[in-house]
């Protein structure tokens, strides 16, 4: 697939980085579209922050090169770049007023003080603050102060917008709808985005592609859909959504013997009280409510395998009818078969 | 039953602790303002000696002797020049080395940290001493640049430890993220480290400023007797004027430590100064 030139938003070729001696991220590729927004999805220490770290200009790479709405910045420090971050705790100035942290990057860029104004109001109203511009960041909400942060990005009127790990500071509900209020100034705004999060259910539900990172690497770089779907390893597939993992082979419905590995989604799991072709007689062992669905523990011919299911719940102890639906099937990590 | 019994206990027992911290309280308050007191009122009454209850009367006399005394003077006017002087350029050496210290790893930093600490606990007056012989051979005996430079060395432990403990103290993505707001490092580190850092680095010129204007042995080392500052004046004070003199000389002695620990009394008890001397 190539893109033409000028809808790219971000390139990063080849980057290499080490620090503390230990080489951090190993030769990472991406490339994010205008307009795009991208998650960078990883377990702790696989080295997101440092590769955003990277894009905005805190850390140089040692070797590769950093591309911004076409301009080659891989050794531009960050107020060169035209790049704006959102810090994980934040980072208001606490001596300064909220609006004066928003005006703040403004003030520098040395604009006039009736330009600063009108823009510092507009990002205000933007993240519905307009009521505490004169507050503290200290007698403010935690919520409050990640929109504040997330104004002062904004106001600079970036190319790209980073994120690390920007709801991380939140109770789950506040989690959920901020990270819907942040999707929708993005996609309004059209700005490209970069997010880093190591929780999948936010990458999911908010990107418009998920790069998922490995101990330096980037292991897939789709949709949210593609990556469920057909997970391009088995690191991939463990690392998202649920899996029942088998060493062997699948043939005829079930697992059979044999070195390969098989992983199969919970979902795929169909279980019934009646028979229908490629199924096998299984019991039920436990059934575990989860909200809005169960999680059901199965055995069949000396296989437990996990289900969930929404609706025609079993009891423990029924004997019924399992039928894989989709199976995904690792070769050395790679996936190499979708049954 | 014995429930009650127990909180009787432990009342009796915070009347008891709370008898004896009053008297503990009360008494340090008399050893540490009972001097300072008396002294005021030596300040201001003609005679008063130890039969007699009160004092024979009152009187401004002494503090016209001073206001007459062109020594006197002399020795209050360079106090005044020398130490602001003193505090200034011991800032500009010492704040640029606090911040290196905080901010880079380099060769020997712990080592230099602990050296500053360490030669202000050994006495000082044989420090003293081998600078004298020094400042012979350097003809800054008897100099203003010479008690300036013996001056500034007591300072030192101030104007370093505490800034570097404040400057350590402000968050590194504060600084970060004004970077990315399009900052340069040096209005980054103007803007945002040096504001942030601002009390700790106020603590630490209140007590540089009240050591340069205390210091007598080494002053009085290098600059008697051709300069004299307050400190070093009390001696031929005590030895050659009459008691009050001293004791209107010591409360101008207080007045700059007054003023300036009352000024930065925020930051004192807010922790600057303990804070300041963590080692890290
Ligand atoms: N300055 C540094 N010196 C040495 N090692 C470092 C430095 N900064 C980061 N690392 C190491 O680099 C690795 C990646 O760090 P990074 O902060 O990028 O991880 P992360 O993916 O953001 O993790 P988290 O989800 O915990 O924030 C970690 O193992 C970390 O210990
Ligand atoms: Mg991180």
């Amino acid at each position: 697939m190539s893109i033409a030139k000028d809808s790219v938003g971000l390139e990063l070729i080849g980057l290499n980085k080490i620090l503390g001696g230990r080489t951090i991220i190993e030769n990472l590729d991406l490339s994010v579209k205008k307009g795009e927004m991208v998650s960078l999805l990883g377990p702790s220490g696989c080295g997101k922050t440092t590769t955003l770290r990277m894009i905005a200009g805190f850390l140089i790479p040692e070797a590769g090169k950093v591309i911004l709405a076409g301009k080659d910045v891989t050794t531009l420090g960050p107020d060169k770049r035209p790049s704006a971050m959102v810090f994980q705790n934040y980072a208001l100035w606490p001596h300064m007023t909220v609006f004066k942290n928003i005006a703040y990057p403004l003030k520098i860029r040395k604009l006039a003080k009736s330009e600063i104004e009108k823009r510092v109001h507009d990002a205000l109203g933007l993240v519905n603050l307009m009521h505490h511009k004169d507050s503290r960041p200290s007698q403010i909400s935690g919520g409050e102060q990640q929109r504040v942060a997330l104004a002062r990005a904004l106001v600079q009127e970036p190319d790209i917008l980073l994120l690390d790990e920007p709801l991380s500071n939140l109770d789950a509900k506040l989690r959920v709808k901020v990270r819907e209020d942040i999707r929708d100034l993005q996609r309004r705004l059209g700005i490209t985005t970069v997010i880093v999060t190591h929780d999948q259910d936010e990458a999911l539900s908010i990107s418009d592609r998920i790069a998922v990172m490995n101990d330096g690497r980037i292991e897939q770089f789709s949709t949210p859909q593609a990556l469920y779907d057909e997970p391009a390893t088995e690191y991939v597939a463990n690392f998202i959504g649920s899996l029942n993992r088998f060493t062997g082979n699948f043939a005829e419905g079930r697992i059979q013997t044999g070195d390969n590995v098989v992983g199969i989604r919970p979902e795929d799991v169909l279980f019934s009280s009646h028979q229908v072709p490629g199924s096998h007689a299984a019991t039920v062992d436990l059934v575990v409510p989860r909200g809005h669905f169960f999680e059901v523990y199965l055995s069949s011919n000396d296989q437990k395998i996990r289900a969930f299911m929404s609706a025609d719940i079993p009891q423990v102890g029924d004997a019924g009818f399992v039928r894989i639906s989709k199976a995904l099937i690792y070769k050395d990590g790679k996936l190499v078969k979708v049954a | 039953m014995s429930h009650s019994a127990n909180k009787l206990n432990i009342q009796t027992n915070s009347w008891l602790v709370r008898i004896f911290l009053s008297a503990f309280i009360g008494f340090m308050g008399l050893f540490i303002l009972g001097p300072l007191f008396w002294l005021a009122i030596r300040a201001f009454v003609t005679e008063w000696t130890f039969p007699n209850l009160l004092p024979d009367g009152l009187t401004m006399r002494w503090w016209r002797v001073i206001a007459d005394d062109g020594s006197l003077l002399e020795a209050i006017k360079n106090s005044l020049i020398i130490s602001p002087i003193v505090v200034l350029i011991s800032a500009a050496i010492c704040l640029p080395a606090a911040y290196a210290f905080s901010r880079y790893e380099f060769l020997g930093r712990k080592t230099f940290l602990i050296g500053i600490f360490a030669a202000n606990a050994f006495p000082k007056i044989g420090l003293f001493a081998s600078i004298a012989t020094l400042f012979y051979t350097l003809n800054l005996m008897g100099t203003i640049l010479g008690i300036i430079i013996i001056q500034v060395l007591g300072t030192v432990i101030f104007m370093t430890w505490i800034p570097a403990a404040a400057f350590s103290a402000v968050p590194r993505n504060l600084e970060d993220a004004a970077r990315d707001a399009g900052a340069s490092k040096l209005r980054v580190f103007w803007d945002i480290t040096l504001r942030l850092a601002m009390p700790g680095i106020l603590v630490a010129l209140v007590m540089s400023f009240l050591a340069a204007f205390d210091e007598a042995q080494g002053t009085y080392l290098v600059g008697v007797p051709t300069i004299y500052t307050m400190p070093t004046k009390m001696y031929a004070l005590v030895l050659n004027y009459p008691v009050q003199i001293s004791a209107v000389f010591s409360l101008l002695l207080a007045i700059p430590s007054v003023i300036l620990i009352s000024l930065a009394r925020k930051q004192i008890i807010g922790g600057q100064l303990a804070e300041g001397f963590q080692i890290k």
